[in-house]
């Protein structure tokens, strides 16, 4: 899956220390990590290890404090000055007074597009949701599932080949979950974009992921990255394999290992 | 039928109520007076004659709500609207100074609002002036303002417009503040994901954000503009108006007259905080708001 293809995010002794008033806390601590194009990378661990900070370097919300990270071969700042990625938050974000296109809208008319682009491209990406016919519902009219996928649309609105989603489906129900995700590896699989994907779910991470990157906290760091045996076509029931077993035992023995299951 | 057991009855209850407890106190208030003017006469009525002309006193200490209602209806509808003195036009004089101010003060408190939000100096240099500027009491602001103005050959609507603006930007700046500084830390985040430029977080996240809060600060700032109108009539002895009307009332202790003004001023009140109040509504409706 890596071999020779281009890296789209890279970090080297990586670290971010924030000052709080108990004290520094050291959030990331050393993370070195390659991804490369069309991997669909996992970040897992327990709450304080990292995961999304390390999201949100790579999307230049945060700033290292120390090391280095590459985006696109581009720094962090440069490459969101470029829009390189599509973002997804925990909650959908949609701006309640838009109606669903126009929340879609929103990156296209901030980056200036016609309005006949934006029309094509609303059209486009509503359709890679499923979301077609609910272009003129408020999100309030939509389910919370409903809503995680127009956020998804409206990442995905500007054509970045990164994707870079916080724990996207953390709030939603475990049937709406498992559908989600169902239908985000089949949007990976159609669009060919680069995914880094923070959870918290085992299953999640191994039923999605070309790699599971395994934190821990104190200091925020990586313990341990595993790579998917699992064919790229994945249906849902692939989760009762023994393969897939497999591959949850290895990431509960590297959240282990890290500690991330002592008290 | 909910609307009727939810809101109308209690309100009517209260009502009576008022009305119940202010027929007790008019015929306390006026007794004394009027057993002054009995003793004087040599009459000694009955105690429902007594209680009678309690209540139908020419100038009493205390007008009973009939007087008033008489009073209002012949000024409001008996009386040609140009008339001086017709309720209508002198509601009128007040309402036209009391919306230019409002509209002077909602705009001014937003370009201040503005400012603070996005300028730490101002943030941290004009909020206690505002702040102060609204512990200074009206009355005696007003007369300086109306003063100075004549002074300089201003008279006549604007500075009465102007104290209506003193009064009302201050609910809106302190409004708005809140609402520029309401959208969360995710939406700013994820206009930031876009490289948005501050003009475009301004205009398409923190101005959207602020509406609901304009217009509930646009309600209070409504009332206190009229107050403003009103206060701006005393101190020039205006002609018109009602703040002219409650001075002429007092001048000659025509307290029917002081009250049914009173009356008029608080309908004009509940008419324009229910236009604001209208007008949030439609615009929350055409931004998707949950009633639509």
């Amino acid at each position: 899956m890596r071999g020779p293809s281009p890296a789209v995010v890279s970090a080297s002794k990586l670290g971010l220390t924030f000052q709080t008033n108990d004290g520094p806390v050291q959030a990331l601590s050393n993370v070195d990590l390659t991804i490369g194009k069309g991997e669909f990378v996992s970040f897992i661990g327990p709450s304080g290890c990292g995961k999304t900070t390390l999201l949100r370097v790579i999307a230049d919300l945060e700033r290292p404090t120390s090391g280095a990270i590459s985006v696109n071969g581009m720094t962090a700042e440069q490459a969101r000055e470029k829009r390189a990625y599509g973002y997804v938050f925990q909650a959908a974000a949609l701006f309640p007074w838009r109606t669903i296109e126009r929340n879609v809208a929103l990156p296209l008319e901030i980056m200036g597009l016609s309005r006949t682009e934006q029309a094509e491209r609303i059209k486009r990406t509503l359709d890679l949701v499923n979301l077609s016919g609910f272009e003129k519902k408020y999100p309030w009219q939509l389910s919370g599932g409903m809503q995680q996928r127009a956020s998804i649309a409206r990442a995905l609105a500007f054509d970045a080949d990164l994707l870079l989603m916080d724990e996207p489906f953390g709030a939603l129900d475990e049937i709406v979950r498992d559908h989600l995700n169902e239908q985000l590896l089949q949007l990976w699989g159609r669009t060919n974009k680069t995914i880094c994907f923070v959870t918290h779910s085992i299953p999640e991470a191994v039923y999605l992921s070309t790699r599971i990157v395994v934190m821990s906290p104190r200091p925020g760091r990586v313990s341990d990255i595993i790579e998917s045996t699992l064919p790229k076509e994945r249906p849902l029931d692939i989760r009762e394999t023994p393969e897939f077993l497999a591959i949850a035992a290895r990431v509960r023995d590297g959240l282990r290992a890290g500690h991330s299951y002592d008290d | 039928m909910d609307s009727f057991r939810d809101k109308i009855i209690p309100v009517t209850s209260i009502l009576a109520g008022v009305v119940v407890l202010w027929y007790v106190f008019a015929v306390i208030l006026n007794a004394p007076f009027q057993r002054d003017l009995d003793t004087r006469a040599n009459e000694t009525p009955g105690t429902v004659e007594f209680i009678g002309k309690t209540l139908s006193q020419p100038k009493p200490t205390l007008p009973a709500p009939h007087q008033v209602a008489v009073n209002f209806f012949e000024n409001t509808f008996l009386r040609p609207i140009n008339s001086n003195r017709s309720l209508v036009y002198n509601a009128w004089i007040t309402l036209s100074s009391t919306l230019l101010g409002f509209a002077f003060g909602t705009a001014l408190g937003i370009v201040i609002a503005v400012g603070i939000v996005h300028v730490a100096t101002l943030d941290r240099s004009l909020m206690p002036w505002i702040i102060a500027s609204q512990t200074i009491p009206i009355l005696a602001v007003a007369p300086m303002i109306i003063v100075v103005l004549a002074a300089i050959g201003i008279t006549g609507l604007i500075p009465k417009a102007m104290i209506s603006t003193y009064l009302s930007f201050f609910p809106v700046t302190v409004g708005m503040v809140k609402g520029l500084r309401s959208p969360e830390l995710m939406h700013l985040d994820l206009m930031h994901t876009y490289n948005a430029s501050r003009a475009q977080t301004f205009w398409k996240l923190r101005v959207p954000a602020s509406v609901p809060f304009l217009f509930t600060s646009m309600k209070v700032a409504v009332a206190a503009s009229l107050v403003g109108a009103i206060v701006g009539e005393l101190p020039t002895g205006a002609v018109a108006g009602i703040g002219a009307k409650l001075l002429a009332g007092a001048y000659y202790s025509q307290s029917i007259v002081i009250w049914s003004a009173l009356v008029a001023g608080s309908i004009v009140a509940a008419l324009l905080v229910m236009v604001v109040g209208i007008a949030g509504r439609l615009v929350d409706r055409a931004m998707g708001g949950r009633t639509a």
